[in-house]
């Protein structure tokens, strides 16, 4: 028998893998059925508000519940701190009421008798002097010391940077940043918890999580509870962009109120709060010197940024810094701010849109210094790649140049400041990112039952991407079947255990662990199939509802898995395995043509392009989907998305949906999406697209402002008043 | 010393707010008709706002008659969810910004935070579930599968629903007119492409 291999196949055969297939689940969540964390609502449940911290940085005086306690309709109050205890940032939370209903939970809230007294707190992130001078006692091991919130993180040299600069024949400085931002997932983080007797886990836990097969044990160790008795549920997730992988207090919060009261509890993050506690993206400044030939090669780079992670004290990482290109001499320092805000989480591709500002926006300066076109200086550049990009630099040259066919860049490009006589200026800007996104360690099983029903079951999450639709494609393919004679069954820690979602790695894990499992299930049935109706085992195929030897249909599905002989089969697949099913690393271009009002500072999206490869493609639409987001979620933070701290209070001044921007339909122009998909990418392997996408947009947009207006706005999002300060300074 | 100012929301102070924070139950009466005097409690004392003596009303959602106890500062969207497990409809930002609550009633789109339950007696509230009867679906959900008009789906109910009473409004729609109508809806994943496909493709057939 010819060897048995697991491959993604010939790309013409499939009828599935790699369509464009409407995702499994769209009518159950378009038409509100999908139940969400935030949905479950059995009888009985209770409600919970929050109180939480109002100042930059406090020390509680004062905390009696006892009122609370004795408001009707409140069952129980948890302490997240006691009297005595610091709140580190404005929106720390301190105590969990639950009640009947959310409202009387808010009257607990306000019954609680509460006195902060206010400590000197420090939250002004882009000012390094200011950092610097700012210095506490701080005491360890009965040793008192003054430290400043400023903390030198990292500095490298590399080659000879100095004689570098001397050397170069044009020399551009600038400054760059931009500003924190935070998830806004729209479902909040929280928990469903409810305890139950008899058979069964003891804990039963609906969490809003990307981890669902991860975050049991740490409800179990919280109850001193074994992992067997805690079931994880989350079928559908309202957004985590990289908050949520962990139970969070919150979550034993909701667990233990329902344990003191016996009733099931719910408790969400309110708006205000979760945007303040749950995590935040870390701002990143830089002052940034580069040094060039004429010809725009880039001979040294040398920079310096800070910025704040909250309480942690770093910035966007240093070691990634510039970022894509690498450059033989170069100094990169990097500074964290300790800050009174709120705490820092993995955020949709961690630290690669800050150092795409950064990086891409200075060379696209250089560029207009040199009056040379940005793209030309890009593509000068694209063999001065770091050791990761650096396999790519071809898939760049042609990413880049067909993305400026769909932009009509050569057409559309003006020299930088040429953007028009008016006052509303047009300009063309353009990044770069990459991204790993390889499989990790993850497990499914795959289920056939003797009348041909066939599922899988995993610990895995569908966080909106597709994942349910990109299993279920993979093993309706496997079999020959059509996509609704396949059930996929995830969202519970009862499966086997799969990834947490995060870092792009879930579609090749989860559609991997699938192909393995159902390619060696359709061999065991192949085996019985050609035994009974002698034909060559390794000649059947499967499609269309049959088995196939040699052109010709031995049997149905359903004639075939009778078979099994009344007994499901049942067979694990793993994941990762060095079979070529999955791969590691793209990279991608994006451009963006904008105009800038002058007058006003209102920026105006017409047209972005992205240029995206992804290795094998399992479903075109959902892919399509991850870039448009993406692109979305770039516009946000280069335009209007910012977290806003008050100095005076320390207080995170626009945290809601109001005055926190986020753009609406009418603000995001025309996206042109183009899948990179050429034979070369298929054959590698399936690679995730969930981080990539978000990477470049804002670099590129603020390069097209930069191009329209001849003026840098240094500081994203470009809000009307950063970019008339900006054309303010430019005149001045 | 209580500690309790409210969050700041800038100059968009907002009637509903005002209506469920203190003194909720005075101002709430005076919106509603005569029935409803005298059922509300009014023990405001030292910064708790009472809870407020529950009521029976009745409700007409999705073309069925409901009655739900409720406490007269009570928003429609915690009766349709809380009470009545009609989960369709999302809270998201509670600030009558994001659209994610959208519900109709009588015909046109309406937040569903933004509305008291107490308000909503006797009108015709439809959610979207309404627009789902097993297998048949709205065209607008056919569409918004259609066209990947969604990804986590938290912001995707509430789209549906705006985007249904819009094109009853506005059946032929233009692009521009979509791109307008629908802006009162928030999606963080960035479903805008999707959306707006959709829309455009219902109108060119006519809305329907």
């Amino acid at each position: 028998m010819a060897e048995r291999k697991v491959t993604w196949g010939p790309r013409d055969k499939h009828t599935l893998i790699g369509k464009s297939i409407q995702r499994i689940d769209g009518v159950e969540k378009a038409s509100g059925f999908a139940k969400y964390t935030n949905d479950i609502n059995p009888p009985g449940t209770l409600f919970c508000k929050l109180l939480v911290c109002k100042h930059g940085k406090a020390r509680i005086k004062k905390l009696n519940v006892e009122a609370a306690k004795k408001v009707p309709g409140v069952h129980g109050v948890y302490l997240f701190k006691n009297e005595g205890d610091t709140c580190n940032w404005d929106g720390d939370i301190v105590a969990a009421v639950a009640a009947e209903r959310s409202q009387v939970a808010q009257d607990g809230v306000r019954a609680i008798e509460v006195v902060f007294e206010e400590l000197k707190h420090f939250v002004d992130e882009d000012d390094l002097a200011a950092a610097t001078a700012f210095k506490e006692t701080v005491e360890t091991d009965g040793k008192k010391e003054e430290v400043s919130r400023a903390k030198d993180l990292v500095d490298r040299t590399v080659g000879d940077p100095d004689a570098a600069l001397k050397a170069a024949e044009v020399v551009h400085e600038g400054y760059y940043g931009i500003n924190t931002i935070s998830h806004m997932c729209l479902e909040p983080h929280g928990s469903h918890a409810h305890w139950q007797t008899g058979e069964g886990p003891k804990l039963v836990v609906h969490h809003s999580t990307q981890n669902v097969s991860g975050t049991g044990g740490q409800f179990a160790t919280k109850f001193g509870l074994d992992a067997a008795d805690v079931r994880i549920i989350c079928n559908y997730i309202g957004g985590g962009f990289g908050s949520k992988f962990a139970a969070d207090e919150w979550g034993w919060a909701a667990a233990q109120l329902a344990k003191e009261t016996g009733r099931p509890v719910r408790l969400m993050l309110d708006r205000a709060t979760e945007l303040k506690t749950p995590g935040t993206r870390p701002s990143g400044y830089a002052k940034v010197t580069i040094g060039a030939k004429k010809d725009g090669t880039i001979t040294v780079w040398k920079s310096h940024h800070w910025g704040t992670d909250g309480p942690q004290g770093g910035t966007i990482d240093g070691n990634q810094m510039p970022y894509v290109f690498d450059f033989e001499n170069k100094v990169v320092k990097s500074t964290g701010i300790k800050t009174d805000c709120g705490p820092n989480r993995a955020w949709r591709a961690p630290h690669h849109p800050q150092l795409c500002v950064v990086t891409d926006c200075a060379i696209d300066d250089l560029a207009a210094k040199l009056k040379m076109d940005s793209k030309e200086v890009f593509l000068k550049n694209i063999k001065q790649l770091d050791k990761v990009a650096a396999q790519n630099s071809d898939l760049y040259v042609a990413e880049i140049n067909r993305a400026a066919e769909l932009m009509d860049w050569k057409a559309k490009w003006h020299p930088h400041g040429e953007g028009g006589k008016g006052s509303v200026k047009r300009g063309l800007g353009l990044a770069i990112n990459r991204w790993g996104g390889g499989a990790v360690k993850g497990t499914c099983m795959v289920k056939v039952h003797p009348d041909g029903g066939a599922e899988v079951f995993l610990g895995s999450q569908d966080l909106g991407t597709g994942t349910r639709t990109v299993i279920a494609q993979v093993l309706a393919e496997t079999f020959g079947l059509a996509l609704n004679k396949v059930k996929v069954n995830l969202g519970s820690n009862a499966y086997p255990a799969a990834n947490p979602s995060g870092g792009s790695i879930t579609v090749g894990s989860v559609t991997g662990s699938t192909r393995r499992a159902a390619s060696e299930a359709l061999w065991k049935i192949s085996d019985l199939v050609a035994e009974k109706y002698k034909v060559a085992a390794d000649s059947i195929e499967a499609g269309d509802g049959k088995l196939w030897s040699g052109g010709k249909a031995v049997c149905t599905w359903q004639e075939a898995c009778r078979l099994l002989d009344n007994r499901a089969l049942e067979v694990m697949g793993e994941s990762p395995v060095k079979d070529g099913l999955t791969s590691v690393l793209v990279g991608g271009c994006q451009m963006a043509d904008v105009s800038v009002d002058t007058d006003t500072g209102i920026i105006r999206i017409h047209k972005m392009v992205a240029v995206q490869d992804c290795g094998t493609i399992i479903n075109e639409m959902t892919a399509k989907s991850q870039i448009y987001g993406g692109v979305i979620m770039g516009i946000a933070s280069a335009l209007s998305e910012e977290r806003i701290m008050d100095n005076t209070t320390g207080r995170y001044i626009n945290a809601d949906l109001d005055t926190y921007r986020l753009p609406r339909i009418g603000d995001i122009g025309e996206i042109v999406i183009d899948l990179w998909q050429p034979d070369s990418e298929y054959n590698r392997g399936v690679v995730g697209l969930g981080e990539p996408p978000v990477i470049p947009t804002a670099a590129a947009i603020a390069n097209a402002v930069a191009n329209a207006t001849g003026v840098r706005v240094p500081v994203l999002p470009m809000t009307p008043k950063r970019v008339l300060d900006a054309l303010k300074g430019a005149r001045a | 010393m209580h500690d309790h100012e409210e969050e700041s929301r800038g100059p968009g102070f907002n009637r509903r707010d005002f209506l469920r924070g203190s003194g909720a139950a005075v101002a709430a009466t005076a919106l509603v008709n005569g029935a409803h005097e005298g059922l509300a409690a009014q023990d405001v004392k030292k910064g708790v706002v009472a809870a407020g003596k529950a009521q029976d009303i009745k409700l007409k959602v999705n073309g069925k008659e409901v009655t739900a106890k409720v406490e007269n500062r009570v928003t429609l969207l915690d009766v349709l969810r809380d009470d009545l497990q009609l989960t369709g409809c999302k809270e998201v930002c509670d600030t009558t910004n994001c659209g994610a609550c959208t519900v109709m009633i009588d015909g046109k789109a309406v937040y569903a935070c933004s509305r008291l339950a107490i308000e909503c007696e006797g009108k015709d509230i439809k959610t979207v579930e309404s627009l789902r009867n097993g297998d048949t679906v709205d065209p607008v959900i056919t569409g918004f599968c259609k066209h990947d008009a969604m990804q986590c789906g938290f912001c995707t109910p509430g789209f549906v629903v705006a985007t249904r009473a819009f094109l009853n409004q506005k059946p032929n729609a233009s692009l521009e007119e979509i791109r307008k109508g629908l802006g009162g809806n928030i999606c963080r994943c960035g479903t805008y492409a999707g959306i707006t496909a959709c829309a455009m493709e219902i109108a060119q057939k006519g809305g329907a």
